[in-house]
């Protein structure tokens, strides 16, 4: 039987719910002997060349790339996971839900105290390469569906661990509760 | 001893005092039911709905409810398990509970019962609402993204003239908490840090205070909240 | 200090728990409630600032800035837009020259929305300064408009009466009764005083009894036995007793207090009396809704003349240390204050949160004493009971339901009003007489009651098949049911919460939004199944009849008109978020001045 396969990405996240995921130490090792990884910044495959078992998402999306990539992995892979805060909810990015985008591209761009001088041209950017920022920061499962949820901030390497090696063997999973938290 | 109520939770047997009510009594039976709102020694608010038990059919909450003789009342059972979960899900999509940057997370009352109803998302959609967040106060920061409208500080917490300094203000959905100015300018160190522990969220937090428990030492990191209920009679 | 703030403070004696009668005075004096008011009031009364915002800020027609000259709340029920309030709204913007919730900016009109203000049967409906305006028109809008810029005074700008007292010296309102069905308790002969002459020759125990035994059951809604609750009242320990007559008659389509309090108030004063003397209550409170307040002078005049006639006061009829008095509680905005216990804390002065029972009203009630509230259908019909006896009103109705009821129709129909029928009336018959006809469904005791079709209309008003509080709203088949009134009602409980209870507050919400997805097309099967389930919740976890009735527009539409749903449905697909890129984008494309590249 050929091995399972993962996907992964980072959406509107920091990256933490990646190192956490290498937080596994030495069972990384296992892990490869486990699954095989495909479009994942992990191995740097950057498109899909085959059909997925697993996604894991980290990040909400803030921005139309995100949602992109996001529909994207839903249709490559069988079980989509969102891991981490960010994807569960929005995460600290979404601190700005609520604040309209107006004001955040002048703070970001025009009046901001990191900005001084650098922007004497007042530019905001609106290149059509650059992706087209939401309204608000969403969380993954309200785009597109989410078979499962790992919470946490970063979600706790066993958390991780365990939760993908239940999913591949089928076995039961069993949380300590220390394990399962939001920060 | 003799007065001692009989009544039983989920067929355990058990006593309470005349007049108490049934959380109180459950808790000094060793039987924790789950609350938000309700503060021992205070009025019950029977608003956080978290309490609910049934009795004879109904859903009654067990903080305002008093102990009646040969009463049989269900709490562990998946209805009412099921209902708490949802109550706590509906919190977190109504409020911005933002955990990882919060001063309270960790000690948080409302993201203990979330571990320990193991939520993972809410099912229901985020709201997002935009709330204020009061700083004038030269003690206290009223941070409303995280207030779950428990009542808590309104019912417990007065200055020493016994003047609310807390209070509800509008209704429904923009119902939020109205701190006094003029009142709360006046506060201790000590009643500021007493309002902060009252709050069950990160809603009442102290100026220049918090994050100063590391990970894996606070309240709720190693145990599900209520653990420590054990039986006194 | 200002004067007239102090003024009125005093006239309730510094009284924290006539905190309400304070702030009506002073919103009525100058049209809002600034905030050296609350301050003043916070001093006099020795609370702090943010407990009088607490109530202030509780209630809708209290205002903590200025809000016009002239104050436009133009009803926004269901049946005032089913009757054309949209095109009246509109014409109000256009004249005014400004949205709703808004004051012109010469700080003369303010255009505000209100919910259901008792005029279904004569909608569209505004109150302008305290003064009902009934069947409005685009072309009548134009003209008040024009007034209200000339400065005139509202009660100058109509000239045309209603029918009955509505035309009275002291009330001079363009209100009409629409009393289309008298039957044989409220809306037959009435003596004055006849009743009251009778009961002081009983004992209290027999007047109760005899209410027991009419089987009158209370006339608001729950339909609790009225003389089981006098006999719990009575049996309860305290030091006094009160009687409060609720006739706050909030729930949308309802208006029958309204014609009680305008042709039968001296029935209703003699039944508050009946029931004080039954009670041993010295007191009588009633509390009426903000939206009667045209009839206030008219009220008090009356409860004036029955003193003189010794009805009221002491020794009332010639007995011997019966004392009652009644004094008015106007509420100031708020539906929940229906509910009896949220009405006593208004009447106390408080926000109107329902309180937790136990106690009941009845052990701990106003001011923490034994206390009834009744609701003012049931005291009116009270005073035939005992004049006429328990027999004579069993013998209307049905077996488990006494006596006459009062139905008010509204909504799609021909002859909208008032009906006194008895108890046991087929619906198809009631709907045959109210002239209705094509109707889609109608909806039963308001939005916390129930929406039924078709298949329902073959049972009978009574408890025991089908029980209301007094309405019915004709939906005919050219409405969109679930957008113009569904959602409508879902709104209308979401601003009418009063928040306590977290499923109240938070899944009202998020049940709107619920069905908004559905209405927006992007509903899957799950979607309905959810619903149903959370409506549920709803039902089982709130504190007040509010709560547990707030899901009903959709619970009961869900079992009624599931194909109203099912229609909207995509059967194909099990997910849809509603998620739409192209909308989320739009703000952001727009700050930077680019299109859209989807």
């Amino acid at each position: 039987m050929s091995k399972p396969i993962v996907a992964t990405t980072s959406l509107a996240g920091c990256f933490g719910c990646h190192m956490s995921l290498l937080d596994i130490d030495e069972r990384i090792l296992k892990l490869i002997e486990l699954v095989e990884f495909n479009k994942s910044p992990i191995d740097d495959i950057k498109k899909f060349t085959k059909q997925c078992d697993i996604g894991l998402i980290e990040g909400g999306c803030c921005n139309s790339e995100n949602v992109h990539v996001l529909k994207d992995f839903r249709k490559h892979c069988k079980i989509l996971i969102s891991f981490g805060e960010c994807a569960l909810m929005g995460g600290l990015p979404a601190l700005r839900n609520g604040i309209p985008i107006k004001e955040c591209l002048d703070e970001a761009y025009l009046n901001g105290p990191t900005v001084v001088n650098s922007n004497p041209d007042k530019i905001l950017p609106n290149d059509d390469e650059i992706p087209m920022m939401l309204d608000k920061v969403y969380p993954c499962h309200e785009i597109v569906k989410i078979d499962y949820y790992l919470p946490g901030c970063p979600p706790r390497a066993d958390l991780i661990w365990e939760a993908l090696v239940a999913l591949i063997t089928g076995n039961e999973l069993k949380l300590p509760y220390e394990v399962v938290k939001f920060d | 001893m003799s007065e001692k109520i009989k009544f039983t939770i989920d067929g355990k047997e058990c006593f309470a005092e005349p007049g108490q009510n049934i959380l109180d009594a459950a808790t000094d039976n060793g039987v924790y039911i789950p609350a938000l709102c309700h503060m021992r020694g205070i009025k019950p608010a029977g608003s956080c709905r978290l309490c609910n038990v049934k009795i004879a059919g109904r859903l009654m909450t067990a903080c305002t409810t008093p102990v009646e003789h040969g009463m049989d009342i269900e709490n562990d059972i998946p209805e009412i398990q099921g209902l708490r979960l949802a109550i706590i899900e509906m919190l977190f999509v109504e409020g911005n509970h933002f955990c990882p940057a919060c001063e309270k997370s960790g000690n948080c009352e409302l993201q203990a019962l979330a571990y320990r109803y193991q939520m993972m998302v809410p099912r229901f959609p985020y709201e997002f609402p935009v709330k204020e967040i009061d700083a004038s106060s030269p003690k206290l920061i009223i941070d409303r993204n995280r207030c779950i409208l428990c009542k808590r500080c309104i019912r417990s917490f007065t200055d020493e003239n016994g003047k609310n300094i807390f209070a509800f203000k509008k209704r429904g959905h923009k119902l939020q908490i109205n701190i006094d100015a003029k009142l709360s300018a006046n506060l201790s160190d000590e009643m500021a840090q007493k309002a902060m522990d009252i709050c069950p969220v990160g809603a009442i937090i102290r100026k220049e205070k918090g994050f100063d428990q590391p990970i894996g030492t606070r309240k709720y990191d190693k145990v599900p909240i209520g653990s420590d209920i054990k039986s006194v009679i | 200090m200002s004067t007239y703030v102090k003024n009125i403070i005093d006239k309730y004696n510094n009284d924290e728990t006539r905190l309400m009668d304070i702030l009506i005075d002073i919103q009525s004096e100058i049209g809002y409630i600034p905030n050296e008011a609350v301050e003043q009031i916070s001093q006099s009364l020795n609370i702090s600032i943010v407990d009088v915002e607490q109530t202030l800020t509780f209630y809708h027609f209290f205002s903590q800035k200025p809000i016009g000259d002239y104050v436009v709340y133009l009803n926004n029920s269901v049946v005032a837009n089913m009757m054309g309030r949209s095109e009246v709204a509109k014409t109000f913007e256009e004249e005014v020259g400004c949205g709703f919730n808004n004051v012109s900016d010469d700080g003369k009109i303010g255009l505000y929305s209100t919910a259901c203000i008792g005029m279904s049967d004569q909608e569209p409906a505004a109150i302008i300064n305290g003064c009902v305006f009934t069947k409005l028109s685009p072309a009548r809008v134009k003209d008040i408009v024009a007034d209200m810029r000339a400065g005139k005074n509202v009660k100058e700008m109509f000239n045309e009466y209603g029918d009955g007292q509505n035309n009275s010296e002291l009330i001079k309102s363009m209100v009409f009764n629409n009393i289309r069905k008298r039957g044989e308790v409220l809306f037959s002969d009435y003596e004055n005083g006849a009743a009251l002459k009778k009961v002081v020759t009983m004992t209290q125990d027999e007047v109760i009894e005899e209410v027991k035994t009419s089987y009158i059951r209370g006339r608001g809604g729950a339909g609790f036995p009225t003389g089981l609750k006098w006999d719990f009242c009575r049996k309860s320990e305290g030091e006094i007793r009160y009687l409060i007559c609720n006739a706050d008659e909030g729930e949308p389509g309802t208006f029958k207090e309204r014609v009680i309090l305008t042709e039968l108030p001296k029935m209703l004063f003699e039944g508050m009396a009946i029931a004080g003397y039954a009670l041993d209550a010295k007191n009588g409170v009633l509390y009426l809704r903000s939206e009667y307040t045209y009839l206030k002078d008219y009220l008090e005049n009356i409860i004036q003349e029955l003193r003189e006639t010794n009805q009221l006061g002491e020794n009332i009829a010639g007995k011997q240390g019966f004392d009652f008095d009644i004094r008015i509680q106007f509420g100031a905005g708020a539906y929940v204050c229906g509910e009896e216990s949220a009405l006593i804390e208004s009447a106390e002065g408080k926000r109107g949160e329902p309180r937790n029972r136990p106690p009941f009203p009845v052990q701990k009630g106003y001011m923490q004493q034994p206390t009834v509230v009744n609701n003012a259908e049931t005291l009116c019909s009270v005073v035939k009971i005992l004049l006429k006896g328990a027999d004579w009103y069993t013998m209307m109705g049905t077996r488990e339901s006494s006596g006459t009821k009062l139905i008010s129709v509204s909504g799609d129909c021909r002859y909208p009003g008032v009906y006194e029928i008895e108890w046991g009336l087929r619906i198809r018959d009631m709907l045959e007489m109210v002239g209705a006809e094509d109707i889609q469904a109608v909806q039963v005791g308001g939005p916390s009651g129930t929406c039924i079709g078709e298949r329902s209309f073959k049972r009978t008003i009574c408890y025991e098949d089908f029980p209301t509080g007094g309405s019915m709203m004709i939906i005919d088949n050219k409405r969109n049911l679930l957008k113009d009134v569904v959602k409508h009602f879902m709104d209308f409980f979401i601003e009418e919460s009063c928040g306590s209870c977290v499923p109240c507050r938070a899944l009202t919400v998020i049940l709107k939004n619920k069905l908004q997805k559905i209405l927006d097309g992007n509903g899957v099967m799950n979607d309905l199944t959810e619903l149903k389930k959370w409506c549920n919740m709803m039902k089982q976890a709130n504190r007040c009849g509010l709560g547990q009735t707030a899901a009903n527009p959709i619970l009961t539409t869900l079992e009624n008109f599931p194909e109203e749903y099912e229609k909207l449905i995509n059967k194909d697909i099990d997910f849809n978020s509603g998620f739409d890129l192209s909308a989320a984008v739009g703000e952001s494309c727009e700050a930077v001045g680019r299109t859209p590249n989807l």
